[in-house]
């Protein structure tokens, strides 16, 4: 007889969970009210401080920036995604003096893997929390992240 | 009084005053195959928007809702991105057999829908035998999904296909049995008699809990033969990549997919019409004036009603419980509803014997 009351035990215990998933699932059928759903292009969704975006360099109100043109983040970059173009300014007392002519930063080679902004050591690159990366021209991917016309801050070398 | 049974009463004596007894065949023939394609297409349209809406609010989610208010054109929408879709064929499959397929599946379930009863009065074909032509005409789809399966010529296809075969072939029987006990209360294979045994009462409330268990028993089998969650495992799109409609595209694809709704509303009429009376108002015994009141609701909206309560029912399964593996499935179909809907029709029997029942 303990295998008809096992039997008998099993069934009851199947139904009852199965009600009880029921139950919750019911529940939220008929109280709709409360969804999760974040509707895209009205609602954009603010995304954390460490999600990795993008790359861009920061300039500040003088369009001024902090990049040295060291290279750092170029050799610290896994698939090449970044390319330094230095330039060489003649200072008024005749001295040659190194700038970046432009940062060239390739989007769609980028896995985001934030190495190039561990290994620069004036902080002037950073990680965007920028996700709509979508365009109609792959050309449009390859970007100048220096703004024209901006040139290095005083006292960061 | 304004009816449908009326409506198409005097149609059919309009057509047989101006025409001889052969050509109001052939046209009432016509018509009814009109009404059956639109039917399905108004069904497949309906019930996959109910679909969405339904497992969107389960997951709490909001579903549809950019094409038309609420989003109820998004399926059409669908479907006509699907129409205008180029209907692919993989190089090696058996061409005929490939082609065949979905229209094995459709005529399928074009046939179950001949004997249905959908209001008072309002039937295709009433034929003394309806349960069993039925319960017959339903395992024919197995044959056209065996054969989708085959001549893919795809493992999964293939490996999709034999599982629904086990499934289908083991669920039949107690499906069957459920059916059963509902035929030795009423002692008729005829849904119109069935329909009229259940004027005092539905089945459900008459026949005490063995008619509750036939009826839990009953839905569990017709969820497992229509191939859905959490007995869809001959698609298993995890697992299967889409089981036996893996290497079908555009049409052929749709027809599947609107087969497999177009199921789930027959397998759903059926059991309303077993269990919850059909177009049967909801009666209680002798209460003459609460019967009357109940009869003014016309008898196609509470045929409606019950079945589209009981396709709820079968969607609310499907987005709350997770998908049996192949043993398990099994299992509880030989070693649970076998054995407990065959002791069931048993006490079924013995209630119908000493008229225990209302």
């Amino acid at each position: 007889m303990s295998f008809l009351s096992n039997y008998i035990k099993e069934v009851y215990g199947a139904v009852s969970s199965l009600l009880i998933g029921m139950k919750r699932t019911g529940y939220y059928l008929t109280h709709n009210k409360e969804v999760i759903t974040e509707e895209y292009p009205e609602f954009r969704a603010k995304m954390a401080d460490r999600f990795r975006g993008e790359v861009v360099m920061t300039h500040d109100a003088q369009n001024e920036h902090a990049c040295t043109g060291c290279s750092a983040c170029e050799l610290a970059c896994p698939n090449g995604t970044i390319k330094i173009l230095n330039k060489f300014d003649i200072t008024p007392e005749g001295k040659k003096k190194k700038a970046i002519d432009s940062f060239v930063y390739h989007l769609e080679l980028c896995t985001m893997c934030n190495l190039c902004i561990v290994a620069c050591p004036t902080d002037a690159i950073k990680m965007s929390q920028n996700f709509e990366h979508s365009v109609y021209d792959r050309r449009l991917l390859t970007k100048q992240l220096n703004f024209p016309g901006s040139k290095l801050r005083e006292g960061v070398e | 009084m304004f009816s449908i049974e009326n409506i198409l009463n005097s149609f059919h004596k309009w057509l047989g005053s101006m025409l001889n007894q052969t050509n109001v065949m052939l046209i009432e023939m016509a018509l009814i195959a009109f009404f059956a394609i639109t039917l399905f297409a108004i069904l497949g349209l309906v019930l996959v928007y109910l679909e969405r809406k339904v497992s969107a609010f389960i997951q709490i989610r909001k579903g549809p809702n950019r094409v038309g208010p609420f989003g109820i054109f998004q399926t059409t929408a669908d479907t006509l991105k699907l129409i205008v879709k180029e209907s692919f064929m993989p190089d090696k499959v058996d061409k005929f057999l490939y082609q065949l397929a979905p229209f094995i599946v459709m005529i399928t379930a074009m046939l179950l829908l001949a004997p249905i009863p959908f209001a008072r009065g309002v039937q295709i074909w009433n034929i003394n035998i309806g349960v069993f032509y039925v319960t017959a005409v339903s395992s024919l789809s197995v044959i056209g999904i065996l054969m989708a399966g085959w001549a893919s010529s795809n493992k999964y296809s293939l490996l999709g296909a034999m599982r629904s075969g086990a499934q289908i072939v083991s669920y039949e029987l107690s499906a069957g049995m459920a059916i059963l006990s509902i035929i030795v209360l009423t002692g008729s294979l005829n849904l119109q008699d069935i329909i009229a045994s259940q004027e005092n009462g539905w089945w459900i409330f008459k026949g005490h809990i063995p008619a509750l268990v036939a009826f839990v028993i009953y839905i569990i089998a017709v969820t497992a033969e229509t191939n859905r969650a959490p007995f869809d495992l001959a698609e298993a799109e995890s697992e299967l990549t889409g089981g036996f409609h893996t290497e079908y595209a555009g049409m052929r694809f749709a027809l599947f997919f609107l087969a497999e709704y177009i199921n789930i509303f027959i397998v759903c009429a059926i059991g309303a019409t077993l269990f919850f009376g059909g177009w049967m108002p909801f009666h209680i015994g002798n209460w003459q004036a609460f019967n009357h009141v109940m009869d003014f609701i016309p008898s196609s909206i509470w045929f409606f009603g019950k079945t589209f309560f009981l396709i709820l029912l079968i969607m609310w399964f499907r987005w709350t419980f997770p998908r049996l593996r192949v043993d398990q499935l099994l299992n509880l179909e030989w070693k649970y509803l076998l054995p407990i809907s065959m002791l069931n029709l048993l006490v079924m029997t013995l209630i119908a014997i000493k008229g225990w029942h209302f």
